[in-house]
């Protein structure tokens, strides 16, 4: 297993959502917001552009309130980690339905690039693991992004956190709407609810 | 998180968390999170009792304001419940009820403003509504058990209805002495 991140950014969420059918999905602040519009506008996603350490419990609550649908919680390791308090309310919460994976390139991409935790030995999925979570994983290839792609569409037993590297490196931005309560009136559109 | 624990001489008028039960039902809340408070016991032990309603217990308050904004994507509706001095851990995450305009109803009781033992208590005591006001959420305040209840019967057809980020602050004086 190779130890230095080599995967491309989107080229990991492209192959993560190839076949996504009805899976709902939250990205977290910075590049996991540019990674999912990077792959196509979505009626199920919604785009974080603030609200740090939020991402993963956003998709509790929605994963709660839709018991029927996939959820998925795509995040950066910045992203997580100001929310680490909240693995162990997911891992309380235990939801079927709930997935999280973060988009780890060890560094906080939208401000500098300067070094994060995860590069310096802090685990997301030990963390995960020892809150209770039904799986966890680190992912280094492309074969395995495929093969989690597969595994996350399936039903599991509780919550799973599964972390990929990526290299560290900024692609050109895909930015989705920053008008928070239109991708909100159109998500809830999306599941049948009216807007206000 | 020590809290005031309930006067021990109630009126039957005062069952103020059963009211606040009822009320939150009728207004079809099926999510409700909080981090404990003494003064939210009833209500916390009521709500994990209803199977209609998913509980949340956090570690942080800022966490129940992004469950409830998730929560509303998938079309529940959700309550949070903290003690005043979990209102300084939210300001940041506020603006995703803010700039989303997503119906959020915070019941927050009071410490540090009446008859409180615990120095520590009053700082953010007096940041509270002036922080919260400042991001953009209404606050409401209630003094009385019979207001409380008429207040939060109001603040939830605001948030849910109106699309409102509101903050019904319950008075210590109401809630009762920390006996220590």
């Amino acid at each position: 297993m190779p130890m230095q991140a080599q995967l491309d950014r989107r080229a990991v969420v492209a192959a993560l959502l190839k076949d996504r059918k009805d899976t709902l999905v939250v990205s977290g602040l910075g590049s996991p917001t540019y990674d999912l519009h990077s792959v196509g506008d979505h009626d199920g996603n919604f785009y974080l552009w603030g609200a740090m350490g939020g991402a993963a419990l956003i998709g509790l609550g929605l994963a709660q309130a839709q018991p029927g649908k996939r959820v998925l919680g795509l995040t950066g390791d910045g992203e997580q980690l100001m929310g680490l308090g909240g693995i162990a309310t997911i891992g309380v919460a235990r939801p079927r339905n709930l997935d999280i994976v973060v988009i780890d390139n060890q560094h906080f991409g939208e401000t500098g690039m300067q070094a994060s935790h995860t590069g310096r030995g802090v685990d997301l999925t030990a963390i995960a693991a020892a809150c209770g979570f039904a799986a966890t994983g680190t992912v280094w290839t492309l074969e395995e992004v495929q093969r989690l792609a597969a595994q996350i569409a399936e039903p599991a037993e509780g919550p799973r956190l599964f972390v990929i590297k990526v290299l560290a490196e900024n692609p050109p931005r895909s930015l989705p709407s920053r008008d928070a309560v239109f991708i909100k009136n159109r998500f809830r559109a999306h599941l049948g609810f009216a807007a206000a | 998180m020590h809290s005031p624990q309930p006067n021990s001489e109630t009126r039957a008028s005062d069952d103020w968390p059963s009211e606040l039960h009822r009320i939150l039902k009728a207004a079809d809340v099926r999510q409700m999170s909080y981090v404990p408070d003494a003064g939210h016991s009833q209500l916390i032990r009521m709500f994990s009792a209803d199977r209609d309603v998913t509980t949340n217990v956090l570690t942080t308050e800022e966490e129940g304001i992004a469950i409830a904004a998730g929560a509303w994507l998938g079309g529940q509706r959700s309550v949070l419940l903290m003690q005043s001095s979990g209102v300084g851990n939210c300001i940041n995450m506020l603006s995703l009820s803010a700039i989303g305009r997503f119906p959020l109803l915070m019941l927050v009781t009071m410490r540090g403003e009446w008859a409180e033992f615990n120095p520590w208590q009053v700082p953010m005591s007096r940041a509270t509504q002036p922080s919260l006001e400042a991001i953009g959420l209404k606050v409401m305040r209630a003094e009385t058990a019979e207001d409380l209840v008429e207040t939060v019967e109001s603040a939830a057809s605001l948030a849910y209805e109106s699309d409102q980020q509101i903050a019904v602050l319950i008075g210590q004086r109401l809630i009762g002495k920390k006996k220590w």
